[in-house]
Formats: structure tokens, sequence, C-alpha cells
């Protein structure tokens, strides 16, 4: 496939490793943070991790935005959802995300309308078709998809759409971040800088990561050549004592971001005094809530949403793996308690979380996954 | 303030500030479990011992994997229709537990009886399809190839099916008789013949339209047994053409997508690609069509089953690029994409290019490719070699492949 193939070529891979590899100071080991959760998958997707060698550990950091939703949001959602006029619209991947009293998927079967929806634009769809129905559109995301659900905020407005609004969950990346890195347990050498959310932020934000916290940080591409060569240039910074914000994805992201999405960000949303992430509590100006000026498409306005706040249950240590603190199988329930099946925490709910790609994927280590392919047959 | 994480940045006051990309260092206070949990990692940390915990726990999760099949919801989710453990479970823990016996219990896509001094294959299929009519094929030709590849790949030939018709109150009877000729069609094209049938009407709303369940009868005449149970280590796998189209194509022409490829569906009824095959190659051990679930399903299905590990290689499976960059953009994994018209099988190592080479002499089969290998290990397990030139699980699916937001 056009465009695609050139970043999976296995020659090229085979090089960077070699250089990545030939950085490495002997004794020392490197711990680098991979933000993003698209990144984590296609870590795991295309096997990346073969290519590096064991001093090089992988740390999956915080960036899976249906990771970071805590229980309490889904119970809002729900209690949305199961008033008797309300179409509740999400994406898929929210569907499994468990809330104190299931998820998006046993409300639907029991009897809750929520629709899979691939673009808020088609809750909009769904509104215009249902005019005796409200429809709700469960937003969730970082810088991502906020412009989208801000772009789905002010059509409604322009057509004038009295039957829909928006159960705003966006959250913002940098805090995130610097949440982890204020963790005095952290030992991170080093960012793999969120792609996708940088194509609207753009890599400025990140400076103080590299300036105040020391720590190099790579806005990387999803592609395994892309996060190959991010590792690489991290590496370099890295053996050459160099601590900056670089842009390995130059060819989508713009150093100072895309001004049109983050105007409409601004002109539709404003910061939450402080917003609750899964597993890593409070962290205030985290989080994004519709403006007053829309706030008849506001659904915590609209309806009477009951605050939930559920804790997250007490073995669960995602925040814990979030921060990069804990792998997932150094959890006291992983495996046990909370597996694929029935996730407690939100690190095993999406495949790109954490703990369920550990789980799926991860259960031979590097070394034993090598031995086996190629004794037992002995193809390169 | 919270009631969560007691000493969680909340909890302990004012939310930590983080109101700048700027800030100062300094850590939140801490909450019990997460010093204590600080200082486990610790204590272990650097530790010789890591490994073993890590086993541990692997070997737990392998334990876990093995334990009776229980369903812990309380109502059918769709997870239980998607072909992936929720199936697996679902079927074990209540249909299995309900019906046990040992014709069942292999779990082919259809039983081997014996009927007086004949072997006989039965096997029954529901078809639901939404939207009824798709490129490449409609219900009617689905329902009558599903069954029939059912019997096929057991290595049965198909004889006599019989087709029952759940209908929703006002649906057109042009659309009926459209389904209808598409079903006389595709039985001729199967040589097999529709001979007993059964019509229920429900109400508006209680319905899709038109569902079917089709049932079929095929003669065991080789003397042969097949079962994905009989993979043996040096075993290869094959599968007869690119794979995902059929499910592919359902995902773009329910419209929700806005995306246009030119893909149709896969759906042919396989018993003459089979009955070659098994004509040429003595060592086929097992066959399976590649319906829900996809390919990878299958494969597990035949670790699990025989006890076995399976190598695949990616490079070698087979998937058209329209479908590929549909399932790319989709952020789905074409593995696990269903297909109508494409078999798996499973041949002795010896005559893995026999085989290759039978099944590429017939029309379904031109693009068949051997993916990969039965090894003696890890078993149960299957493992691909990535195109990138990595390696990973393919693990069975929890249940819908769901579309990644970002």
């Amino acid at each position: 496939m056009k465009f695609v193939d050139e970043f999976r070529d296995a020659d090229k891979a085979h090089a960077l490793a070699a250089k990545i590899a030939s950085l490495c100071e002997p004794g020392r080991q490197y711990k680098l943070m991979e933000v993003c959760g698209g990144h984590t998958h296609t870590i795991y997707k295309h096997g990346l991790e073969d290519y590096l060698p064991e001093s090089i550990t992988l740390v999956h950091g915080p960036g899976c935005p249906v990771c970071v939703i805590p229980m309490g949001r889904v119970d809002d959602a729900m209690a949305l959802a199961s008033e008797p006029d309300v179409i509740m619209t999400s994406f898929g991947d929210m569907m499994r995300v468990p809330g104190s009293k299931g998820s998006f998927f046993d409300a639907k079967a029991a009897g809750t309308d929520i629709r899979m929806v691939y673009s808020p634009l088609d809750s909009l769809k769904i509104a215009r078709n249902n005019p005796g129905r409200r429809v709700v559109f469960m937003a969730i995301g970082f810088e991502t998809t906020a412009p989208s659900t801000a772009m789905t905020i002010m059509r409604a407005a322009a057509e004038n759409l009295p039957n829909f609004s928006v159960f705003c969950n966006h959250v913002t990346i940098i805090p995130a971040i610097k949440a982890i890195l204020d963790s005095p347990d952290l030992r991170l050498d080093g960012f793999i800088g969120p792609g996708h959310v940088s194509t609207v932020i753009g890599c400025r934000p990140y400076e103080f990561i590299a300036r105040d916290y020391g720590k190099p940080v790579v806005t990387a591409g999803f592609e395994p050549l892309d996060i190959l060569q991010s590792i690489y240039m991290l590496m370099l910074q890295l053996s050459e004592g160099r601590s900056e914000v670089e842009n390995q994805y130059s060819r989508v992201v713009p150093w100072d971001g895309n001004m049109t999405a983050l105007k409409v960000i601004g002109e539709t949303m404003e910061l939450r005094p402080y917003f609750e992430w899964r597993g890593l509590g409070f962290i205030s100006h985290s989080a994004l809530s519709v403006r007053e000026k829309y706030a008849r498409f506001d659904a915590e306005l609209l309806f009477d949403v009951p605050g939930v706040r559920v804790a997250d249950p007490k073995a669960c240590q995602c925040g814990e793996v979030l921060k990069g603190v804990l792998k997932p199988w150094e959890c006291k329930v992983f495996g046990t308690a909370c597996t694929p099946e029935t996730p407690i925490g939100t690190c095993m709910v999406s495949p790109e979380g954490a703990c369920a790609a550990y789980y799926n994927f991860g259960r031979m280590n590097r070394h034993r996954v090598k031995e086996a392919v190629t004794i037992e047959v002995g193809r390169p | 303030m919270s009631a969560n994480q007691p000493g969680a940045p909340g909890a302990a006051g004012a939310p930590t500030g983080v109101d700048e990309a700027a800030g100062t260092g300094g850590g939140a206070p801490r909450a019990g479990w997460v010093a204590r949990a600080l200082r486990e990692h610790d204590e272990h940390h650097d530790h010789e011992q890591v490994p073993d915990r890590e086993q541990q726990v692997l070997d737990r999760i392998d334990r876990a994997r093995r334990r009776r099949p229980r369903v812990r919801e309380e109502r059918i989710t769709m997870s239980h229709g998607a072909g992936g453990k929720a199936t697996a479970t679902l079927i074990e823990a209540i249909f299995l537990e309900a019906f046990r016996n040992p014709l069942l219990e292999p779990l082919e896509d259809a039983a081997s009886l014996t009927v007086g001094s004949a072997r006989v294959a039965l096997t029954t299929d529901s078809y639901v399809v939404s939207p009824l009519f798709f490129p490449g094929g409609d219900i009617g030709e689905l329902a009558i190839n599903g069954t029939v590849n059912d019997l096929a790949v057991s290595g049965a030939t198909p004889l006599y099916l019989s087709a029952g018709f759940i209908l929703e109150e006002g649906f057109p009877v042009a659309d009926l008789t459209r389904i209808a000729e598409s079903m006389r069609a595709a039985a001729a094209a199967a040589g097999i013949s529709v001979v007993t049938g059964d019509t229920k009407v429900v109400q508006r709303g209680k319905a899709d339209g038109c569902y079917i369940n089709t049932a079929g009868v095929g003669l065991l005449d080789r003397d042969v047994a097949f079962g994905v149970a009989r993979a043996q280590p040096g075993d290869a796998i094959i599968v007869s053409g690119p794979i995902g189209d059929h499910g592919v194509t359902i995902m773009l022409a329910r419209g929700e997508l806005d995306i246009e490829a030119d893909v149709q569906s896969d759906t042919a009824p396989l018993n003459g690609l089979v009955a070659g095959l098994l004509d040429a190659v003595p060592g086929v051990r097992a066959m399976r069509d590649a319906t829900r679930g996809g390919v990878a399903t299958i494969l597990n299905e035949i670790a699990r089953s025989a006890d076995v590990g399976v190598l695949v290689n990616e490079d070698d499976i087979p998937v058209r690029a329209e479908v590929r960059g549909a399932a790319e953009l989709l952020g789905i994994d074409p593995m696990y994409v269903a297909c109508e018209g494409r078999l798996v099988a499973v041949v002795a190592g010896d005559q893995a290019d026999r085989a290759l080479a039978a099944l590429r002499t017939h029309p379904l089969g031109t693009q068949a490719s051997i993916i990969g290998r039965v090894t003696d290990g890890p078993p149960g397990l299957v493992h691909l070699k990535t195109a990138f030139g990595g390696t990973r699980i393919v693990d069975l699916l929890v249940g819908d492949p769901l579309p990644r937001i970002c």
C-alpha cells in the first residue's frame, strides 16, 4: 500500500536498529515513555520491540483517551443515557469502558439507546433524524478529537439544532505529562511525543519538558519506522547530553500547531478548573468544558448529571502503570481479577491500554519470542 | 472533594497546580497504597527475582485461560455474537453444558454422524446480515454458500439443505423474490437442492427485514477424518485466497463510514475447491471456512484444539490492497475480518506444495498461499511474524473489533 509500506520497510528498520544499539552505553538502562496510546498500538502490532536492545524499555504513557476516563464519568454518562428520550452516541472504543455498573455495551443490552458513531457529525445526523429525541454525544479524547467536537457544536449552533448536546470529557495532554514528570519516583530518560495531539497543539508546548526537566522529547508519527527513528533521535540526544524538543513527524505536525483547530476549540470550549483522571486523580486545568456561549449544547447543564465519584478499586494500580512506575504485570490484580474480559482498570479496556496490550501480546518476553520463532521454523 | 484515592492530588487540598506548560517541580502527596506499591516495586526492582515474579504472573494468566468458561454478563451483548472469546465462552458455558455429547464436543463446523451404514455430516447456520443486498451478493446467496461451505470443509459432499425464513411485517415481496432467486442460483452453482423449509412472519420492528436459517446434510464419502485437533508440528497452514473481503464489503455497504472502495463479498461455494484439494492430497488434516472472527480465530482454534504452536508470516497472508486500505483507515485488522468464500487448511508439511498447486488450479484458489506452520510450541499460542520484521501474538478478540479513536 503506497505511503504506508514505505514506513514499514524491514531493511530500513534493521539499519536503524543497529544505529540505536550503537548509541547504548554499556551497562546503562534506558526508559523511554511513548505518551500516546496509538504508539503503544503500533509498537505491539508490528512487534517493534524485537528491534530494540534489552537495555531500552518502552514505558506506556497516559495518552489512551478511554483509559483515563474515571468510572464516575462513565456512570454519569450512563445516567444521561438512561433518560427515556435520550439517544447516547459514542466512539466505539468507549463502549467497553467499565463504570461501576457495567459498560455502555451492558447498558445497551439492557435496553438503553446507545449508538456507536465514527464522527461526532454522525450524532448530528441522528439528532436531525430523531427530532423527538434528545441526542447526546459522549465527547472523549485529547486535543486530537476536541476540534471535531468543536466543529460539531458550531455546526449544531448554525443549524439551531434543538435536540443535540455534548457530554464533554475532553482532556489536555500537557497537565498529564506534567503530573508524570512531577512524580518523584519516575525514572524516565525521554519521551516519544504524541503525534496526533501535536498535529493540533504543535511541538512548542513540550519545550518545558526539555528545558525544566532535562528530558528530551521527539514528536513521532505512527508507522513503525517513525517510532524507531524517534527512538534513535532520543538516543542520539541522550548520548550527546542534549535535551531538546525535536519533530520526527514533520510531514504532519507543524511546530506551532494547527491554528484553525486551536481556534475552534477556543471558540467552543474552555479549561475546567480541575478534572479527575483515572489513576492520576484530580489534575487542575486538565480538561475542557463547553463555553457558556454554547451552553444550550452542554449536556452537563441540560441534564441533571449526578456527578458520581467512584473510587478506583483499591487494588487497581492503573495510576502507577500510567506513570510508568509499575509494569502491568507488577499490579496486584493484573491477570487475576483484572483481565480483558473483566477489566477493573481502564488500562485493561482498550487494546492499546498498557495492561491489555501486555496481557494479549506481552506474555512472552522478547527473548523467548525470538527463540520460539527462529528455532521452530527457521524462517528469517 | 474526592472519594477517590485519599491523598491523590485532589484530596490533598487544592488540586496540583499545572496551570501552564512550564511548571515547578515537586510531587503531590501520595496515598498509602501508592507508597506501598512503590515500596514493593523497589523491593523487587533490579533484583534477580524479577523474571520469576513476571513468570508467576504469566503462569497465572495461562491458568486463568484454561479455566472452565463462565458467562459473567447478566444479558447477552453484541460481543457474544462476534465470534471471539465471548462467543466461545457462551457456547461452552451454556450450550455445550446443556447438550453435551461426543458428537457435539469437537465443535467443528459440522457434526459427523453415522446413520445406518452411511456417514453423514449435519450443520446449521443463521444469516442476519445487514444490509440484505451488498456488492458481490446478498443474504440468500450467503445462506446457501455458508452452509454448503460448513459441510465442504468438514470433508462432506453437500447434498440437501433446508431453508427457514423469519420475515418482518412490511418486508417487500420483490426483495423476497430476489433473495429466493439468488438462493436458487447459488444452490444450482453448488449442486445441492433446498428440500424443506419454514416461514414465519413477525410484527414490524421485531426483526430486521429478513433472517434466514439453513441446515445442510452432506455425505462423508471419503475414508478420512478431519479436525483441527489433528494438526501436528511441521504441518503447513494454507489460505485459499485474499482475506477480509466480505467483512470489509459489509462494513462499507452499511454506508455509515463514507468510505468507498472497489471491494465485493467473496461469497462462493467451496465444495468444488475442497474436492479438488482432497483428490490431490491425502495429507489434509483439517479445513475451516474463515467466516466470523476471520483467519485469526481459526488459527487460535488450531493452536488450542491440537495443543500446538502456530506461526504465520504476515508477508505471506494475501490481503487485497483495497481491503488493507479500508481496514487501515478503520483501525481494524484484516486477520479478524470475516470471509465467506475462503478456507484455511492444515496440511502435512511434505504435501504443502502439492496442496497449494491443487488449490491454485481452481478459480477460487488462484491466490492460495502457505501462510505459516504448525510448531511444537509454545502450545496454544499463535505468533505472527510481522511484515515489519517483529513478532507478536495473535489472540482471540473479546468481542467485535472496535474502531479506535486515535
